[in-house]
This record gives structure tokens, sequence and C-alpha cells, in this order.
């Protein structure tokens, strides 16, 4: 063996199209050793992993750079298959469990025991018969290492959550000769107390001498279990610590940490804002949007401020704009510069003058087989009736006026085009999103609501699409909510922001707040005073 | 010069260009024939004005996001009990008939539209199966219906027995021929030149118009919105599923309209299994003109029913001369028909 590493990944780099998204990063654990590794969305955490195991995404974009070893020497892992030849296993954050099948079936799908039989020795070992008795022996030992008490013959499809997620790792510990296990975030679909026996099942692994590599944006439960931890942070390797020797405030800080560059210094603020001026107020505020539930969120926007809703992805913070705009359901109070909304109606909120910029431009905001033209002027046509012609009885589109206005438009937001009548669907990612505020802008809203702004953006793009939001603010005394995952992004522009978790929120910051009280926020971790939901 | 004849094939597209070459072919092979060339083309204008409010149908149910109306079946057996119901009144002024014909045709199309239009709201994702079989049900339904209406009229009912309607009904007493003859122009011999049914044209340009003034309005380019990227409407405050039934209610009306054009031109209203499969006939008109499943333009059902009827009205005489006594016009309508169809969903993307 030679080695005290289970696994060492060395020098680690990784390109996506000249984007450079892990830069030499290291990685070791030994066995029996709890690793937790953490980072915001999009730190590497899963580029990481999906170097480890050969999957195809990395090989398809031409390799990575740096080194892997198991038990110390060098591995050479090009495909899934052989990740599970040297040993190492995942259980997944979304369950990759067959749903028929019952538990003893899907922990030995692909490595069934079988017998021969006459056909068998005909055709070829894929028609031997299964061994089902030896199997339900073998899934029982794995469940019984796990502490599962199901019988090992019932379903997978009519289990409760939790369940799955054991099964799952009774699969992964069934493989012999199983050496590193990874977890993905495998506490994110569940409960408190099937999340507290999770983690005493992933101790009692390691206490077998696997080592483990344990993904968690949850602090609390990384400080509980894990020996070491690595943080990364754009792709770099920020610190690796021992679990004893650090605070959970250090590690948020750590994971956090960036240079800030105000975006608003050098711009004139003559505004005045005040706690009684509220524009938006959301009370015991409800939204139904899979994967990104809001549970009962209370803020109050003033009037002409720049308001920002940070958090993790799947925390929440994407569901509030789309329960104010209606295209989810929600249910609460919504007050717009003291008047209730009632979102039951659909384009309630739209027809009192709150524009949206929805964070899925492709699929909620743009037609992307109709032109420029006819996207910008569609939500003031629809909403407010401009751009049309009466003819007689009948009103129909007025081609030459929403021209006009769409021109002007592609002037001032500088969208890169051949002109009005191009497809939107052939627009860069950056100039697709300029459409999309020009087409909020079109309706001259009261509040505008921005969702992920820069999402997909390149970076000269970026700056502008934000600028242009200040400089509204600025200058028309527009009142805006940024909602992005970008934490940097809200610092720059943003008067306050709030950090949504848990469907909550976690915290309203100031955007001059340390680094380490953000972390705390986006981990769901509270400071006295605030209860935790 | 290249560039211009590249762009012109970009827009058209290969299948396009392969039916009017096709179409070509069989023009030029009709004068070694000995067939009038003027009478064919009368022959092709004939039924492309005829059938085209049929195929202008599927023009708002594509763009409403309901696809292809496989169930036109369901707005042309409204305009046939529109039909016939003008015949039992007995109307004598020809106009007034057709009028009375068209305006109970869309007024049974409409509710049942609707009903319609609702059902596909419950089968999203699969609309074009589910109303290729809805158009199978309501014609067998309405066999039913045809052999127990108390209908008395001698046009419409059996000669003998006295009750339950014929296969076959001539018009020639109220609405036949009433738009083709209105304004038509003979141009030369009689057998042999070109007839120019200018008032079925006409008719038929006014539906387009319509149509298209109502794509350009608010609430059609709110069903145009609704049918290509429903989550976009919705962000812009539309109710999508009002907009598809409002797309499927529009659609079904003219297909009884478009029937009822259709019969006068023919001269007979043809009930029981005649309807069958008339959807499928629209379908690959519009398809030819360029149209997918999700996008369909008034030029498509134009330039698509043109080709796709001209080239039947074509090709039955050349291949009857050059192989006859055989049916195989009718082989070659069927291939071209289906295999269209066959080309155009293979285009599609994903199944819904």
């Amino acid at each position: 063996m030679g080695s005290r590493y289970v696994l060492e990944m060395t020098d680690i780099s990784k390109e996506y199209y000249g984007n450079r998204v892990l830069k030499n990063v290291n990685l070791q654990v030994e066995p029996g050793e709890i690793h937790a590794l953490v980072g915001e969305n999009g730190a590497g955490k899963s580029t990481l992993m999906n170097i480890l195991f050969g999957m195809p995404v990395i090989h398809e974009t031409g390799g990575f750079e740096g080194e892997i070893k198991i038990d110390g020497q060098p591995a050479m892992i090009d495909n899934p298959y052989k990740a599970m030849d040297y040993g190492i296993g995942m259980v997944h954050q979304e369950f990759m469990l067959i749903p028929g099948f019952t538990v003893t079936e899907n922990i030995k799908v692909g490595r069934e025991i079988t017998n021969p039989t006459f056909l068998s020795k005909v055709f070829g070992k894929d028609l031997e018969t299964l061994d089902i008795e030896k199997m339900r022996r073998d899934a029982r030992v794995a469940l019984d290492t796990i502490g599962l008490n199901i019988e090992e013959y019932v379903q997978v499809a009519g289990l409760p959550i939790g369940y799955m997620q054991f099964v799952e790792i009774a699969r992964e510990i069934d493989k012999t000769g199983i050496k590193l296990l990874v977890f993905d975030e495998p506490t994110a679909v569940l409960t408190e107390s099937e999340a507290d026996r999770l983690l005493e099942i992933v101790q009692l692994i390691a206490s077998k001498g696997i080592g483990i590599v344990f993904i968690t944006h949850r602090l609390d439960e990384v400080m509980a279990i894990s020996d070491r931890l690595t943080i990364l942070r754009d792709g770099e390797v920020v610190a690796t610590l021992n679990a004893k020797d650090t605070t959970v405030e250090r590690v948020a800080e750590l994971m956090i940490g960036r240079k800030v560059e105000k975006l608003i210094e050098g711009m004139g603020d003559h505004r005045v804002l005040s706690d009684a001026d509220i524009a938006l107020s959301l009370r015991d505020f409800y939204v139904d949007m899979p994967g990104e539930r809001v549970k009962g969120v209370n803020l109050d926007i003033r009037n002409g401020e720049i308001f920002g809703i940070g958090g993790l992805a799947g925390q929440g913070k994407l569901g509030i704009p789309n329960g104010i705009m209606g295209i989810y359901d929600s249910e609460g109070t919504v007050e717009l510069f003291g008047k209730e909304l009632d979102l039951t109606k659909l384009g309630e909120a739209l027809r009192n003058g709150i524009a949206f910029v929805s964070e899925d431009r492709r699929g909620v905001g743009l037609l992307l087989d109709e032109s420029i033209e006819f996207n910008v002027v569609f939500s003031a046509m629809q909403i407010k009736g401009d751009f049309l012609i009466r003819l007689g009885p009948i009103t129909i589109y007025d081609q030459r006026k929403a021209r006009e206005h769409t021109l002007e438009m592609i002037k001032t937001l500088d969208i890169r085009c051949t002109g009005p009548k191009q497809l939107v669907g052939s627009l860069s990612g950056g100039n697709q999103q300029k459409v999309c505020l020009a087409r909020a802008l079109t309706l001259n809203p009261a509040l505008l609501i921005v969702s992920e702004p820069t999402r997909g953006i390149d970076i000269g793009a970026k700056r502008l699409v934000l600028e242009h939001l200040i400089k509204l603010n600025r200058e028309e005394g527009l009142t805006i909510v940024v909602v992005s995952s970008e934490l940097v992004e809200l610092r720059s522009m943003c008067d306050r922001i709030a950090i949504i978790s848990g469907g909550n929120v976690a915290a309203i910051l100031e955007p001059d707040a340390p680094d380490a009280e953000f972390g705390l926020a986006m981990a769901g971790l509270r400071k006295e005073g605030a209860s935790i939901a | 010069m290249r560039e211009k004849l590249s762009e012109i094939y970009e827009n058209l597209g290969l299948p396009r260009i392969i039916i009017i070459g096709f179409f070509i072919v069989l023009l030029i092979a009709a004068v070694p024939l000995g067939l009038s060339v003027p009478n064919l083309l009368g022959d092709a204008i004939r039924r492309w004005a005829m059938y085209g409010v049929l195929v202008l149908a599927m023009v708002p149910a594509v763009e409403c996001g309901i696809n292809l109306n496989f169930g036109i079946s369901l707005g042309i057996v409204a305009g046939l009990l529109g039909s016939t119901t003008a015949i039992e009144m007995g109307i004598p002024n020809p106009w007034t008939s057709l009028f009375a014909a068209m305006a109970i045709g869309v007024l049974v199309a409409i509710p049942l539209g609707i009903g319609y239009g609702i059902l596909l709201n419950r089968v999203k994702g699969s609309e074009m199966t589910v109303s290729t079989y809805v158009g199978f049900s309501v014609v067998a339904f309405m066999n039913l219906v045809w052999l127990s209406l108390p209908f008395k009229s001698g046009t419409l009912i059996w000669p003998l027995g006295g009750r339950g309607m014929r296969n076959t009904i001539s018009l020639a007493s109220s609405f036949g021929g009433v738009l083709n003859n209105f304004l038509g122009v003979q141009i030369g011999d009689p057998t042999q030149g070109l007839y120019v049914p200018t008032g079925l044209i006409l008719f038929f340009m006014a539906a387009c118009v319509v149509v298209w003034l109502f794509l350009r309005s608010k609430t059609g380019l709110a069903m145009s919105a609704a049918g290509s990227n429903p989550m976009f409407a919705r962000a812009s405050g539309i109710n999508v599923d009002m907009m598809r039934i409002l797309g499927t209610t529009i659609s079904t009306a003219l297909g009884a309209i478009g029937i009822i054009t259709y019969s006068q031109s023919y001269g007979f209203l043809q009930l029981y299994n005649a309807p069958l499969m008339m959807g499928f006939h629209c379908v690959a008109a519009v398809l030819i003109g360029g149209a997918t499943v999700r996008s369909a333009k008034i030029s498509h059902a134009i330039i698509g029913t043109f080709l796709f009827q001209g080239i039947l009205a074509v090709a039955l005489p050349v291949a009857n001369k050059l192989l006859p006594g055989t049916n195989l016009a009718d082989v070659m309508r069927i291939i071209i028909s289906n295999g269209i169809i066959l080309y155009a969903l293979s285009k599609t993307k994903e199944g819904s």
C-alpha cells in the first residue's frame, strides 16, 4: 500500500470552454476519515467529484490536469465503471433507484448473483437465473450494517424519502472492496431526525475504515461529524482545516470571503429611503415552487432602494419573485404601495406595475422563435394595450410603433443584433438578457424584480446590465429587487440584502456586513434572537 | 444570383422544392399525353380554393399550442349538420341557404370546439394522438345520428324506408356551386380551357384575411404566445388554457365553414364515413406548405393546399393515361399525404 491516504487528488485543474472552474486543487482523504468538502454553489465541488468518477462530461470537454492516486497508486479513471473498480462509491443527492424494484433488487442491480441454467449454457451468461436467496442475504447484511429495519423484499416505490437514501447507502456498502464513499448533499431532502440518523450511519461506515467525502452546505453538520474539511471557493482550495481547530464562523467566512467591488461608488445618491415609505410588503408569504419553496416570508422593501435577495440554490430565494408574479401558486399577503394584490388572479402583479425579469431566460423569459421586437413589446401590449392600432371595429398590432420603440431600446441597452427583426433565439446570453430587461422596462414599472440578472452571460455584459440597473434606480428612482445566487453581485449594488435559507429569511444584512455573517445566514444558522424554521 | 438562389432554397426547404419539381414534371408530362394543361390547371385551382378553408383551420390550432388538429372531423360534422339542417329548412335562395348552413354549422361547432378544447387541456403532451381518436370517434358517433335524425326532406333521406339520411346528398336544389359560379370566368374553350371560380377564391381569400387579422390582434398574439411558450405567456398574465380553448374552437368553426365551401364546390354532401380521413389531408397540406407542429402561418395553408391538391389534380389524369385501369393516382395520393405527415412529425424535436 505504502500510503496513508486512500485518495489523493493533486493539482487538479479543469477548464470548461476556456472558463477555469478548478485551479490546482488538492484533496487527501485517509481511510476511516470523514472529510467534508464545503463551498458555495459553483465553487467547484461537483466538478471535482465528476473528475473523481470519470464522468463523461469531463472527458467530452477536454479532460483535466493533475493526478489522482488511490491507495498511493496512480489511477486512470476515465469512466464511472473504472471508479467503481477502484472501490469508489457515491450516494447521490437525487436518488438513483428504480421505483418498481424491491430493496434487494435495487441494492444488487448490475451486480446480481446468478446461477447457470440450460439456456445460459447455450446462449451465454445473460440468461442465467438470479439467485434471489443469496441476493437477499447480501442485502440483509448491508441493511443491518447501517441499522435499517426494513424488509429487503418491499418495493422501493412506497418507501419514505429518508429510507430511499438509506437504501442507496446500503447499495454502496454492499459493493465489495469499497474504500471511499462520496455523499453529495445527502441531507438536503431529509427531515431533521432522518438527517441525524444519516449522520450516525456515516460515522458508523467511517469507523469500518472507509474513507468518506461529505459534500454539504450545512455547516453545523460539517462541524458535528467531520474530521477535516476542505473549503473551495471559485475553484480554488482556500483552506484545509481540522474540524476541531476551527469554528463555524471561520468556515463561513472562508467560504464567502471575496473582494467586493462597489459598483455604486461614483454615482450620485440623492435618494431618501424611509421605513415609512414601503414599496412592496410581504406578510406570511408561501410559494409552492418545486425545489424553491417559500415558507412564510415577511419582507418590507422600501420605495427607491435596491434590495437584494440571496441564498443558496434550493433554499427558496427564486420562489419569492415567481410567487409574486403568479407563475407559481402562493399564499399570504402582498402589498404594493399599500394596495393589497390578489395573486390568485393571473397577471395581477403585472397590471399593478411590477415587472419581472425571470431567471429562466430561455424557458420563461423569451419567445425564442420570435423577433426581438415582438419580445420587447409583447408584455406591454398584453397588459397595457400599448402598440395596438384601431382599424374600425378591430384592433391589431401596430408594427411601426413597436419598431420605433425597439430601435430605441436596442440603442439604450446596447443590444448587439442585426436589427429588431432578428430572432432572439440566435442572440448571445447577454443580449437575450437585455431583451428581457427591455421588455420589463417597456412596461414602465413601478417596481422591477430581476432574478439572476447575470446568469450565463459574459463579464462585460454582466457589468453593463448591473450598471444599467443602478442607473435606473439612481436616475429614475425605480425600486429594484435583485434576486441572485452571486453574493458578490448583490453586495456590489444593493442597499440591503435578505438571505433566504430553508424557505425563510435567515437575515437581512447590510452589504458591508462581515463575510462570516453572510456565510452563517446562508448555512441556515442564525444569530440569537431569530428562530430557525 | 447564387445568394438569391440559396436564399430561396432556405426559405422553401428541400421537401417543398421536391414537390414543386414533381408538380412541374407532371404538368410537362401531361403535354405529350394529350391532356389539356389549362384544363388541369383549372382543376388544380378549383381544388385549391375548395380545400383552402379546411386547411386554414389548422393554423389557429397549431398556433394555440394543440399542434396539428387531426380532430378537424369534429368541425366537419358540425358543418354537415348545418348543411343538412339548411336543406331541411328548404330555403330556395342558394345564397341564403349557404349562409344559413354556415351559421348553423358554426353555432354547432362552437360548443363542440369548447368541449374539445377542455379535453385537450387535460391531455397536454399527447394532443395529436388524442385528437386523431376524437376525429375517428365523432365520425362513428355521427353515423348513428345521420341514421336517426328526424329529417323529412326528400333530398336528404333514403327514397325507400323514409328514415335515415343518404350517403351522398345532392346540393343542386340548395347551395351547390353558388360560390364557384359567382363571377366565374371561363378562359378558352369550355371543355379544354381554364375555368376560374372567382367567388370561391374570393371567399377563401376573405377567410384568410379574417384569420390574419385575428392573429394580429391582441388576443391572437396572446394565443400564439401561449402556443409557442406557455410559461412565457403565463408570466405575461395570459390564461394559457383559455387561449388553447379559443384556438381549438376557432379551428373547429373553420372546419365547419370549410366543409360547406368544399361541398358547395363538389356539389354533394358526403355523410357517414366520408370525413374520416379528411383531417389527414388537411394536416398533410399545411405541412407541405411549410408548417411544423409548433408553428403554422396562413401562407403555409395557402401554398400547401395548392401544392397538395395541385399534385392530386394533375397526377390523377396523368397516371390514368400512363397506366390505364389502375388506381395509381390514389396510391400516390396516399403515399404523398401520409409520407409528408411522417416526415413532418419526425422533424419535431420533443414529444410535447
